[in-house]
């Protein structure tokens, strides 16, 4: 059902496909027979209630976790993404929720933190503090002042912001986001999905999970459903409402004949 | 004018203008870095202070206050006299340098407590194997298999506790009696009742004696300084400037010849005083060779800190050990350096301790020492909660309770009122600690 769906999209090939893909903990099943498109270009909201398995399906992605069965295809090749390192050396980075920032290094640092470059053994400052201050102005990330102000001054959006583009800066092709406003006011909210608004704008996959069904709307182009470890629906982000997405998150399905606005 | 300005873009850039706009709202910066000015500078180190992230500078002032109260209290007005003050940065060399040695546990946010007795092993080490009358190797071997201990030492108890995930409170405090243990052994080797001097004549032995009480010659003192501050300051002016050209973070010209400037004169006061003659019968003038020594510690381990991949690691281990392990750092590797680093600087420490005794005695008090090391990295600034240190913060620390020490000392108190008023000072460092620790949050969360 849900790869009928989403074909009418795929005018091209999507630049991440999975397919069959089952991951089980013990006796718990945990994903079962996922298909997932992620397209270049679009974000792609994956939401589902607690334990539904966003988290399990987003760590295969990541390769944080191996999945048991099931194919992955990057740009239409099969390929196997064993660790983390596997997946950023596709092109695949992964914002978490508590971001992974040091807190007492400045902005640059943070960026670069793990593939510092250097000169003769010694830090190149300049050159990456250059580097980072082009990526943060490439993603118009202009509220932050100084780039080397610590993280620890940092507002939670503009720390949202650090993490992204610290996942941006490595030519990176698909950037997971893991709840990324759910910390946020309302003010930074915004700040946040305009980034996404961006990333997506420059032809980056973007992936968001979230909780939040506004901000879900106001920024995906595409919504995926998970429940109870199953890919119940993927479609274009036009064809759902509000209540049809919930209903799919709680019962799986759709009790209304004839579907949402479609 | 604003209006005639916006006029002046063509569309497309003031679209984009408009729509940076309300995002900078947002932007409730903390004014230190963006400052480009002087004036703006020192209003941001200003908002630095009142959120408790000022620097060295309030120490420096404390530091004044000290010797201002001791001066004013001691008997004669000896405190500020030359052959006073090169005394107290005599005394204050060995704290320095283990407050150094502390610094690199202290920023991983770990805490080493056996730095006094594996120094005091070294140093013994060092000086039985220069003793003319046994092994009669020379100084600078004798040297290099101390600090070699030390690093083997650092090794084991860094490999302890990150392979093994002890903690590091245990496995110091281990260290620290096996130590003791080790330090007694290795003194009552040879024939020399436990108490191998270094202060006798033969020529290869005094050479350690010497790191202490030696001086440089007058002259070569005023060239050597000259030297090492226009080296430093034309660095410090080279790169500033560079930043400023390329549009990269920088202070103004004018901070940076202050700082130039008040290296300088730092520079110059200290040769003038050490350049007085501080001899009671005879002369005795000149830098005493333990300065460079110990400014050859801060400058080697400030650039190990700040501009290399190590050191960052290190830092950011102290800040998030979550975040470095993302990054792909191997956290293991950079623990278990720093606590060898951390031995082998204490080595050091206990080596210019012995040259300050003249020898190595049972009477080497490891634990007040290592209470010492840790009072000073935190009165010099290092937070005892990781991540944030320098250095610079042991010797500034280190300065200020020789000062205490020495002040305590010349009105003839009695060793029990040291400890109390030390402690005191502790208190007060650490209360400003997590005091600037609890604003700089509350600072962060208000602007979320």
């Amino acid at each position: 059902m849900t790869a009928a769906v989403a074909e009418p999209l795929a005018t091209d090939e999507p630049l991440l496909k999975v397919r069959e893909l089952d991951k089980h903990f013990g006796p718990v099943q945990a994903l079962y027979h996922v298909d997932l498109d992620i397209p270049s270009g679009q974000v792609t909201a994956l939401v589902g209630d607690n334990g539904a398995g966003k988290t399990v399906l987003t760590k295969c992605l990541a390769g944080i976790y191996v999945p048991d069965h099931g194919q992955t295809y990057w740009e239409g090749h099969p390929v196997h993404v064993r660790s983390a390192r596997d997946a950023s050396r596709l092109g695949i980075e992964t914002v978490y929720q508590d971001l992974a920032l040091a807190d007492n290094l400045d902005i640059v640092q943070n960026m670069f933190l793990g593939r510092e470059r250097t000169t003769n053994g010694l830090l190149d400052e300049d050159g990456m503090e250059r580097a980072a201050k082009e990526t943060l102005a490439g993603l118009r990330v202009t509220t932050v002042r100084s780039i080397r102000q610590p993280v620890a001054s940092l507002s939670g959006g503009q720390r949202q912001s650090v993490a992204v583009a610290k996942a941006v800066m490595w030519n990176s092709k698909l950037v997971i986001m893991d709840e990324p406003t759910a910390a946020l006011g309302v003010v930074q909210t915004k700040m946040v999905l305009d980034l996404i608004r961006r990333l997506r704008d420059r032809g980056l996959a973007v992936m968001v999970i979230s909780h939040n069904l506004n901000d879900v709307f106001e920024v995906a182009d595409r919504i995926a459903v998970i429940y109870l470890g199953r890919l119940v629906v993927q479609d274009k982000a036009s064809v759902f409402d509000r209540q049809s997405v919930v209903e799919y998150m709680t019962t799986g399905g759709l009790s209304r004949t004839g579907g949402a606005r479609a | 004018m604003a209006r005639a300005h916006k006029q002046g873009l063509s569309d497309a850039e003031a679209a984009a203008d408009l729509t940076a706009a309300p995002e900078a709202i947002a932007a409730e910066l903390p004014p230190a870095l963006a400052a480009q000015t002087l004036g703006e500078y020192v209003r941001a180190w200003g908002s630095r202070i009142r959120s408790g992230d000022s620097g060295v500078l309030p120490v420096i002032v404390g530091l004044v206050v000290i010797a201002l109260v001791f001066q004013a209290i001691s008997p004669g007005h000896l405190y500020l006299s030359p052959g006073n003050l090169v005394n107290l940065f005599q005394q204050s060399a060995v704290f320095m340098v283990l407050a150094m040695a502390e610094g690199f546990a202290l920023i991983l946010g770990e805490i080493d407590l056996s730095v006094g007795y594996i120094g005091a092993c070294g140093a013994a080490i060092t000086v039985q194997l220069v003793q003319p009358v046994t092994t009669k190797w020379p100084w600078w071997a004798a040297i290099i298999a101390g600090l070699l201990f030390c690093a083997i030492f650092g090794t084991i108890q860094g490999t302890l506790i990150t392979r093994l995930r002890l903690p590091s409170f245990i496995v110091t405090l281990a260290g620290f009696l096996i130590g003791n243990g080790l330090m007694l052994i290795i003194l009552l080797l040879g024939p020399f009742s436990g108490f191998p001097s270094i202060s006798g004549i033969d020529e290869n032995q005094h050479v350690l004696y010497n790191l202490m009480w030696a001086a440089i010659d007058p002259t070569l003192s005023w060239i050597g300084a000259g030297v090492l501050v226009a080296a430093f300051g034309a660095w410090i002016w080279l790169s500033d400037s560079r930043r400023r050209r390329s549009g990269l973070v920088a202070p103004p010209p004018s901070l940076t010849l202050i700082k130039v400037g008040l290296i300088a004169v730092a520079a110059l006061v200290v040769v003038a005083i050490c350049n007085i003659n501080r001899a009671n019968l005879g002369t005795l003038e000149g830098v005493p060779w333990v300065i460079p020594i110990v400014l050859g510690v801060l400058g080697a381990w400030t650039i190990l800190l700040t501009r290399t991949k190590y050191g960052r690691y290190v830092y950011a281990i102290g800040g998030n050990p979550e975040a470095a392990r993302r990054a792909g750092i191997n956290l293991g590797v950079i623990r278990t350096v720093a606590f060898a680093l951390c031995s082998v600087t204490a080595g050091i420490g206990l080596l210019l301790y012995a040259s300050y005794t003249g020898a190595m005695s049972s009477s080497v008090n490891g634990g007040s020492l290592v209470l010492y090391a840790v009072a000073s990295a935190v009165i010099g600034g290092t937070s005892l909660f990781g991540g944030r240190g320098k250095p610079l913060h042991g010797v500034i620390g280190g300065l200020v309770i020789g000062a205490i020490y020495n002040g305590m000392y010349l009105q003839g108190l009695a060793v029990q009122y040291q400890f109390i008023v030390t402690g005191l000072v502790l208190i007060a460092a650490v209360t400003i600690d997590s005091l600037s620790r609890r604003g700089s949050l509350s600072g962060s969360v208000g602007r979320i």
